[in-house]
């Protein structure tokens, strides 16, 4: 099927939909941590709204909680967020000839659920063109972002009324393992899974989520030997389904 | 409780800070071919990234006091399977959930 611009963009709208499942629940948690913080819903929303990062934001407001020192509660978010420079590495060989406003913008909603997307995307339709890669992604971001501001408002107003026994808490984990079951598709994929799962089990108990960095780039280097000693045997380590 | 001018510094910090994390490579290297032993580590970022962030939320979860907790590790066995069996994200997300709720019922 030839796609233009125009049908990928609605395409990662509509892949994008799904997600707010998960981000639904996570930025209504947020309003609602952050009313207990003490922050008012203008405070709740700049917040969403300027740094468009769940965990990292979770992260600030219990360190700020807990009478951390500013400067290590604004390195340790910076450190969750670490992640999101890999995730600009990875997309730039597919992203990185659109105009600068666009990848500025790009940037900025650059979240785990837009990237997931996007990479298992452009992994699969490699004759796509950047205008149609661009498009996907704003597509995904389009249900998802929105939301994020929306919702953190909604829980910021409505308080702690979610019960535990919905165990939202579990939303993230099912949904992230759910996208990255289908990439596992060749030995070296498996392999820098498993490497980096190994890894950041071990390294969990390291400060400022350092465990989470070193986990990450164990695993890449894992693919990427496996990709390596493959190729030397001459055989490509698809895995077929 | 917070002090609001710690917050505000923080949140613009952070702002700032998590941009420029989302920028660097986007913005600046932009459409200059990466080497090969670059793209081939980047090949392997989703895979190992997602599953690192999510390892430990699976064995340590924070809403069973970080013991780790059946229902939750069958749920996420459940959407690995299926997601694997399937290739479709969404009938994975749907039996991790389908698991969850069934085995936090099971064992109560």
């Amino acid at each position: 099927m030839a796609s233009t611009p125009k049908s990928t963009y609605w395409l990662g709208v509509r892949e994008g939909l799904p997600f707010l499942l998960v981000v639904g629940p996570f930025a209504l948690l947020f309003g609602v941590v952050a009313t207990e913080a003490g922050l008012n819903v203008l405070e709740a929303l700049t917040f969403s709204v300027v740094v468009i990062a769940g965990a990292a934001q979770f992260t600030a407001l219990q360190l700020l909680q807990d009478q951390t020192p500013v400067a290590i509660a604004i390195l340790s978010a910076l450190a969750v967020n670490l992640r999101m420079a890999m995730y600009s590495a990875s997309l730039t060989p597919h992203l990185g000839r659109a105009p600068v406003w666009q990848r500025a913008f790009a940037a900025y909603f650059l979240v785990d659920q837009s990237y997931a997307l996007s990479i298992a995307k452009f992994e699969k339709e490699r004759d796509w063109t950047v205008r149609q890669k661009v498009a996907y992604f704003f597509g995904c971001v389009t249900p998802v972002c929105p939301m994020w501001y929306v919702l953190t408002v909604v829980g910021a107003l409505i308080g702690n009324t979610i019960p535990p026994e919905y165990a939202l808490d579990f939303a993230l984990p099912i949904t992230f393992i759910a996208m990255i079951a289908p990439m596992l598709r060749s030995l070296p994929h498996l392999t820098a899974a498993m490497v980096a799962v190994t890894v950041a089990l071990v390294c969990a108990g390291l400060p400022l989520n350092l465990g989470l960095l070193v986990a990450a780039v164990a695993g890449m280097i894992a693919g990427a030997q496996a990709e390596l000693w493959l190729a030397r045997r001459g055989v490509t380590g698809e895995v077929r389904t | 409780m917070i002090d609001h001018h710690a917050l505000w510094l923080v949140i613009a910090a952070l702002g700032l800070g998590s941009f420029g994390l989302r920028f660097v490579f986007l913005g600046l290297i932009g459409d200059r071919q990466l080497p090969e032993w670059a793209l081939r580590h980047l090949r392997y970022t989703a895979v190992a990234v997602l599953p690192a962030l999510v390892a430990p939320l699976v064995v340590w979860p924070a809403a069973s006091g970080g013991e780790p907790d059946p229902a939750r590790i069958g749920a996420a066995v459940a959407a690995l399977l299926v997601g694997l069996a399937t290739r479709n994200v969404f009938a994975g997300i749907i039996c991790g959930f389908g698991a969850l709720y069934g085995l936090l019922w099971l064992i109560g």
